[in-house]
């Protein structure tokens, strides 16, 4: 009984590091940066939409508001902060330090906005009650199912349509995407909004799941999900997935049987293995330095 | 007339000023200390400056001459903290004997875990080991959490102090000498066969392959040294503060480190020394600005690495012979005016 | 008849799908200048990955002075003898000049980290050696002058070739040019020329290039071999690979290759 609720339960947050592991996998698919704020915009998403609900807006306008402002906000990071280094030529470790930078100063301003204590959401979903062996689980289906349904919806952008294989072009090689006509800037910037508004999803999401929301749920969520998208193969959309849900799966388990202290070893334990035994994650691709 | 001006000469006479200059400190120090005519809370910060001095140094050998982000650097310093603790608790000893002993002791077991963690992480290349060596961090601080030995979440305490009455300047000098000493080593590791290795892999790790360098080798050695240095600054941090807290040896730890070697300058001795300095003496100073000052830092952080990245110092270090040979000069020419300029 | 100091056979990788280089092989022999020529993507640099051990083959061998080097890291073969310069220059941008090279002589050097730390005799007596054989060969290359700059203030042509002395700093058995000349005007790579036919006399190697310029190459290598999609096409002396028909087929579609420019 209590393994089920936990399996359910491990299912239902997969779903929300898949999201989020989504939305890294993309940045990094396209300028090769863990972008460590990637993260902090789920707790902006999460604050956003706390505040819109608060101000008495119904729910789809705190939703919508959300994604918007997390897509501008992501738009702004990348402009601001890493566009600069990226046209520079500038070390790896040079942008991998901004992007600390970034995800401290979200956490601390957003703390010193809001507070550091927790704060409470209302529920965000009028669902009907569904249950499986005496365990509620509307929340966690709603979960994989929007999960299910951004991934579909991402492939098919980045398979199908122009902006997407422009997308694909500038991750694989940017200079010969610029020679051929893309405006890699603005594909790079489009990449930091789509990931964005799917970490603001996410957010949505979590505030559905979890109730409550802190200036620092960022920090923990966004590498849990970044060891996810590692997990699943960095650049890959189905990775990124199957990294999430096997993840949230793995945080059920340890907390059934295991020591639930121990969760987070569990996870960058997870990420040690795959990265030792397969580097580029269950289904991602080897990529060669250019020599 | 006057010895030839070579490197070497250069070199030995800076290495004998400085000498000079750090002896003379610390016996002024002590004398000031043990009259009395310091404050214990000038003292105090004083050593944590020293302690955030070998942390940085030493994790500007890995990050800024090796050019490899580490982020579980305060990892470290909590396994030497504890070893080095439990040891003096253990054997019981006067403080001032069995320090040194749980020093090394920490140094070694930090180093040790460094070395476990290298092997299967330094293969990896850059954004990954920032987050294998940030995942290690994490690891060991959870663990840390859980175990009874160390008394968990709680604390762990007990161990002895120095007592600022009848002590007041030991662990100061401690600190001052192994700071000195980290300054040093890393400096002369620097300018050796060895540090150019190291360098060359932070320049063009494929290139220095090529030109023979074994760069899996070096990247452990260097990560391991610079556990090893964490080791013994955590283990000085344990004495001083009497009770060693996991939270304060987190990933915020880490980055607070990160930064001081990062705005210093990657790669700069001197600048992580000046910055460990004033980011360690300035939140004091500023007591005010307390709640603001994670995000000046975050602001600045940023803003370095858009405008500056090479940090306050770049690469440059201090060169302790400029001031000497403008002095010297300065009386030559002097010495030159008053023989009416003959002779040569 | 001179001995083979560097034999590949059957040489080939596959990324994927893509047959970047396929059953390659070839020879040089001692004091050779031999010239790997072939147009843009045929796989020149990637063979030169292959022999430093950056990538490794699907299939096939490389002997170096007759033992095999497969199971030899990059550092390894660069101390058997095997040293490199690279298409884009790969310098140690933020090193002076003569640290690069010395950086290069490290294998050569025995002191332990110990010894360099507390700068012990063996410290002291090994670096006065190895800045002596630095500035020699930096003299030899014309940059003993530049010794103390940093490598990223240098002029491009003397960029190149301090990447061409770093190489020379390993005592190799070969020497790999990956377009030594691209980039130089007339001047410059008439020096270069003779910089590589002076230092294959004086350093006693063997030398295998890649290059574009093509009167560059029929002026220097004694024998050339012919890329193109990743397999050999032609090999022979200069002579007969420019009259090659396939040869001039796979570059220019028509045009003879070096041939004086009248039209």
């Amino acid at each position: 009984m209590y393994f089920l609720t936990q399996l359910l339960n491990g299912l239902g947050v997969g779903a929300i590091y898949a999201l989020v592991a989504l939305g890294y996998s993309m940045v990094y698919g396209i300028v090769q940066l863990i972008n460590f704020a990637h993260g902090d915009i789920i707790m902006v998403g999460s604050f956003t939409v706390y505040t819109i609900l608060s101000w008495n807006f119904p729910v789809p306008v705190a939703v919508m508001g959300s994604i918007l402002f997390c897509a501008i906000v992501g738009m702004i990071i990348s402009r601001v902060a890493y566009q600069r280094l990226l046209n520079k030529g500038a070390p790896r470790i040079a942008l991998l330090i901004t992007a600390i930078g970034v995800s401290m100063l979200l956490q601390n301003l957003y703390q010193l906005i809001y507070g550091s204590g927790a704060k409470a959401v209302p529920r965000m979903f009028d669902l009907p009650a569904i249950t499986v062996g005496g365990v509620q689980i509307s929340n966690t289906l709603l979960n994989i199912a929007v999960a299910l349904v951004m991934m579909v919806l991402l492939q098919l952008m980045v398979g199908r349509t122009k902006t997407g294989k422009a997308m694909q072009a500038t991750s694989e090689d940017a200079g010969a995407a610029t020679l051929m006509g893309i405006n890699t800037s603005r594909i790079i910037l489009f990449t930091f909004a789509i990931g964005s508004a799917l970490a603001a999803v996410g957010s949505v999401l979590y505030n559905n799941t979890y109730q409550q929301i802190t200036p620092y749920m960022g920090a923990m969520l966004g590498l849990k999900a970044f060891v996810a998208a590692v997990f699943g193969g960095i650049g890959s959309i189905p990775g990124a997935m199957l990294g999430g849900f096997i993840l949230g799966i793995a945080e059920g388990l340890n907390n059934a049987y295991g020591n639930s202290v121990l969760t987070d070893a569990v996870v960058f334990g997870l990420l040690i293995i795959i990265l030792l035994i397969k580097p580029a994650g269950l289904l991602g691709k080897h990529v060669r330095e250019k020599v | 007339m006057s010895k030839p001006w070579t490197k070497t000469r250069k070199r030995a006479i800076s290495s004998l000023i400085t000498l000079g200059f750090l002896v003379v400190v610390l016996l002024v120090m002590n004398v000031l200390i043990q009259l009395g005519l310091v404050n214990a809370g000038v003292v105090d910060m004083l050593k944590f400056i020293g302690i955030n001095i070998i942390a940085a140094v030493s994790l500007n050998m890995v990050s800024g001459m090796m050019g490899q982000l580490v982020l579980g650097h305060a990892g470290f310093m909590l396994v030497g903290a504890y070893a080095a603790a439990m040891f003096t608790n253990a054997v019981g000893w006067p403080l001032t004997a069995s320090l040194t002993p749980a020093l090394i002791i920490g140094g070694l077991l930090a180093a040790i875990i460094g070395f476990l963690i290298g092997i299967p992480a330094l293969r990896l290349r850059g954004d990954y080991l920032a987050i294998i060596t940030l995942g290690f961090g994490e690891i060991i601080r959870v663990i840390a959490n859980s175990l009874t030995i160390t008394n968990g979440a709680k604390g762990y305490y007990g161990f002895p102090t120095f007592s600022t009455r009848q002590d007041p300047a030991t662990l100061f000098n401690f600190i001052f000498v192994i700071a000195a000493f980290v300054v040093f080593f890393s400096y002369t590791f620097g300018t050796s066969r060895h540090g150019r290795a190291v360098i060359a892999i932070r320049e063009d790790e494929i290139a220095a392959e090529s030109s023979g360098i074994r760069t899996t080798y070096y990247k452990l050695l260097t990560f391991t040294l610079s556990a090893f240095f964490a080791g013994v600054a955590g283990g000085l941090l344990a004495h001083q503060l009497g009770i060693i807290d996991p939270s304060n040896y987190g990933f915020s730890k880490s980055v607070e480190i990160l930064m001081m070697v990062v705005l210093g300058g990657m790669g700069s001795i001197t600048g992580s020394v000046v910055s460990a300095s004033v980011l360690t003496f300035l939140p004091e100073v500023l007591r005010g600005f307390a709640n603001y000052r994670m995000l000046i830092y975050s602001v600045l952080l940023i803003c370095v690495m858009l405008f500056r990245p090479k940090g306050l110092f770049g690469r440059a270090e201090l060169r302790v012979i400029k001031p000497y040979e403008w002095l010297r000069d300065r009386h030559r020419a002097k010495k030159a005016q008053k023989t009416g300029g003959g002779g040569s | 008849m001179r001995p083979i100091v560097l034999e590949v056979e059957d040489l080939s990788v596959y990324f994927g799908g893509l047959r970047a280089v396929e059953a390659v092989s070839f020879y040089i022999k001692k004091g050779q200048i031999v010239g790997l020529i072939g147009p843009n993507g045929a796989g020149k640099t990637t063979i030169f990955n292959l022999l430093t051990g950056v990538y490794a083959p699907t299939r096939g061998a490389i002997y170096l002075d007759e033992k095999s080097i497969l199971k030899k890291k990059t550092w390894q073969r660069s101390q058997m003898g095997m040293a490199r310069t690279f298409q884009n220059i790969r310098l140690f941008k933020d090193m002076s000049v003569i640290d690069n090279v010395k950086t290069a002589m490290n294998n050569q050097l025995d002191y332990t980290m110990l010894s360099g730390v507390f700068r012990g005799p063996g410290y002291r007596k090994e670096e006065r050696a190895v800045s002596r054989r630095a500035h020699d060969l930096l003299d030899v290359m014309g940059l003993d002058a530049q010794a103390d700059e940093y490598a990223r203030n240098l002029p491009y042509g003397q960029q190149r070739k301090l990447e061409i002395a770093r190489a020379l700093a390993s005592n190799p058995r070969v020497l790999l040019l990956d377009e030594p000349a691209a980039g130089m005007n007339p001047t410059e790579t008439a020096e270069l020329l003779q910089t590589i036919r002076m230092v294959r006399d004086r350093f006693d190697l063997s030398v295998l290039l890649i290059e574009h310029d093509m009167s560059f190459v029929m002026d220097i290598c004694e024998y050339i071999f012919v890329l193109d999609y990743g397999r050999i096409i032609a090999a022979g002396e200069p002579e007969d690979v420019r009259n090659n028909p396939q040869v001039i087929e796979a570059y220019l579609g028509g045009e003879a290759l070096g041939a004086d420019d009248d039209a």
